[in-house]
């Protein structure tokens, strides 16, 4: 990690912000005029009321439950499949799609409460630049798996 | 200022045309609405051209030079899978705002097989699998699973819509598949992305559909009226913001928002309707519309096709054409296709699978982004 200062770390999606610490984080933007929440990605205008400028950058946290899955069966040539793709209501409001992963198919469930993390991950020849992602995980499993630890 | 209605349609049997150009497809469709109406080019005062793979490729112009080159004005619309109803609708606005009497509206597409669209792409990376997926099946499902969430909709109500609208193709000669599928080998096909097997995703195909419109005067002094079919309603909705949709496609609000304006604009409700082609791109998408456009209350739609009652037959058939599933969804030409079904229907003209005494009918489309399109149509 001690050269992540030198490497160019690309998000894979509008809302995925890099800190000045180099961190990921989930940036949404709250509307000052009807207080809605916007989780993808800057606008000039409040898409829920109109409102010019009203938005403001907020770190969202990443948390949030599962409001509507599929699972994938078949994509596009050469993408592997299959793979949950999901709608994710976020806990400070607004939604997300993402992959959901960590779980069985099987035994996902609506509601299910699930945690953002992030993936790092080398996309292409290029060395220099990484790519981060986002990606859904069952909050509980998380939990099971940390104290197994 | 008098109605507006549609004075000939006509469209081509939809299948695979790989040897054929998409103006070529375009022009049969036009002449066949224009032979219906009794009309030729030389009539016309404007075309409306609906068609979205070749968009900002004056497919319209090039469909006027194997028909006719009069020198009229063409306007090529784009606006997703309601591309067709939109051609339509601006052709209707043309006659109401008085600026024509008679005008062409078509609607044509020439597609490939396999998934609709391609990968989406973020900074240049392309990020299907990675961060979610957009294809259409995907997205379909994910909305079919918000209704079961709601509903507890299941996978075999969802396939029954397949099976439905596959018996009704049987019937209608101009249907890409003529097939009989039954539920079993509905739930059995490959599955795409769950609850969508292969079977419960439209046929992407080539077609054209075509429709005359005419103002209430010039229809009258041709001697038109008996077969001619009055537009009640013609409705274009955007989606409304809704807490979920900038994260994925909602077309619950806008089939709601244009349902609600047209059967206003129209002076019914849905009781009233005798018939329905809607926007059934995938098996889930129909039992949606069930609720959204107010043929049953909400989470009724499964027990709705449970009943029958949406089938030929039944109190209101949807889809007697066989659908977006088995007529087949040429993109550009499926809002113009839904509108000569249920002339068709009106006219007392669709044959074995005409739905008796049709007086009222409705058609819907929805289109990627998102759009809806509704049009009320009534016998003359």
């Amino acid at each position: 990690m001690s050269d992540r200062g030198e490497q160019k770390i690309q998000p894979l999606a509008p809302f995925v912000k890099i800190g000045a610490d180099g961190e990921p984080y989930l940036e949404g933007f709250k509307c000052g005029a009807c207080r809605e929440t916007i989780a993808e990605g800057f606008r000039r205008a409040c898409p829920s009321c109109g409102m010019v400028g009203s938005l403001e950058s907020i770190r969202l946290v990443e948390r949030g439950t599962l409001y509507s899955y599929t699972v994938v069966h078949r994509s596009f040539p050469g993408v592997t499949t299959p793979f949950i793709a999901a709608l994710v209501d976020l806990e400070d409001g607004g939604a997300i799609r993402g992959i959901l992963t960590g779980v069985d198919p099987d035994f996902v469930q609506f509601d299910m409460p699930v945690r953002i993390v992030f993936d790092m991950m080398e996309i292409g020849g290029d060395p220099s630049v990484s790519h981060v992602r986002h990606i859904f995980v069952p909050e509980r499993d998380l939990r099971a798996a940390s104290n197994g630890e | 200022m008098g109605d507006i209605y549609v004075i000939g349609t006509d469209m081509i049997r939809f299948g695979r045309y790989p040897d054929r150009s998409v103006e070529d497809l375009g022009a049969e469709a036009a002449l066949l609405a224009l032979a219906d109406a009794g009309l030729g080019i030389c009539d016309v005062q404007a075309l409306y051209c609906g068609n979205l793979g070749e968009a900002g490729r004056s497919v319209g112009q090039r469909v006027m030079k194997h028909i006719g080159q009069t020198g009229v004005p063409v306007v090529n619309t784009a606006n997703a899978c309601a591309t067709g109803a939109t051609a339509f609708r601006e052709g209707w606005i043309s006659i109401k705002a008085g600026l024509y009497d008679i005008v062409l509206c078509l609607g044509v597409e020439q597609m490939g097989r396999g998934l609709l669209g391609s990968v989406a792409s973020y900074g240049g990376v392309p990020v299907e699998g990675l961060t979610g997926s957009t294809t259409m099946p995907a997205m379909f499902a994910t909305l079919g699973m918000e209704h079961t969430r709601k509903y507890e909709t299941t996978f075999e109500q969802f396939a029954k819509v397949s099976v439905k609208n596959h018996h009704h193709s049987t019937m209608n000669e101009k249907a890409m598949y003529r097939f009989e599928t039954p539920l079993e080998d509905v739930m059995q096909a490959e599955m795409i992305a769950y609850p969508l097997t292969k079977l419960m995703c439209s046929v992407n195909v080539d077609g054209a559909a075509a429709a005359v419109l005419c103002s209430e005067r010039k229809a009258r002094e041709l001697g038109l009226m008996s077969r001619a079919i009055r537009i009640r309603a013609s409705v274009l909705k955007s989606d409304p913001y809704t807490s979920r949709n900038l994260a994925m496609m909602d077309f619950n609000a806008v089939t709601r928002l244009a349902a609600k304006d047209a059967y206003e604009m129209a002076g019914i409700g849905p009781g009233e309707l005798d018939l329905i082609e809607l926007h059934d791109c995938f098996a889930t998408a129909e039992l949606l519309h069930y609720d959204n456009l107010g043929l049953c209350a909400d989470g009724e739609a499964g027990a709705l096709i449970d009943s029958g009652e949406t089938a030929l037959g039944g109190r209101i058939p949807v889809n007697a054409s066989g659908g977006l599933l088995s007529k087949g969804h040429p993109l550009g030409a499926t809002g113009i296709a839904n509108i000569y079904e249920v002339a068709t229907h009106l006219r007392g003209e669709a044959g074995k699978r005409q739905v008796e005494d049709a007086r009222i009918g409705l058609t819907h489309v929805v289109g990627a982004g998102s759009t809806c399109a509704i049009h009320i149509l009534e016998r003359s």
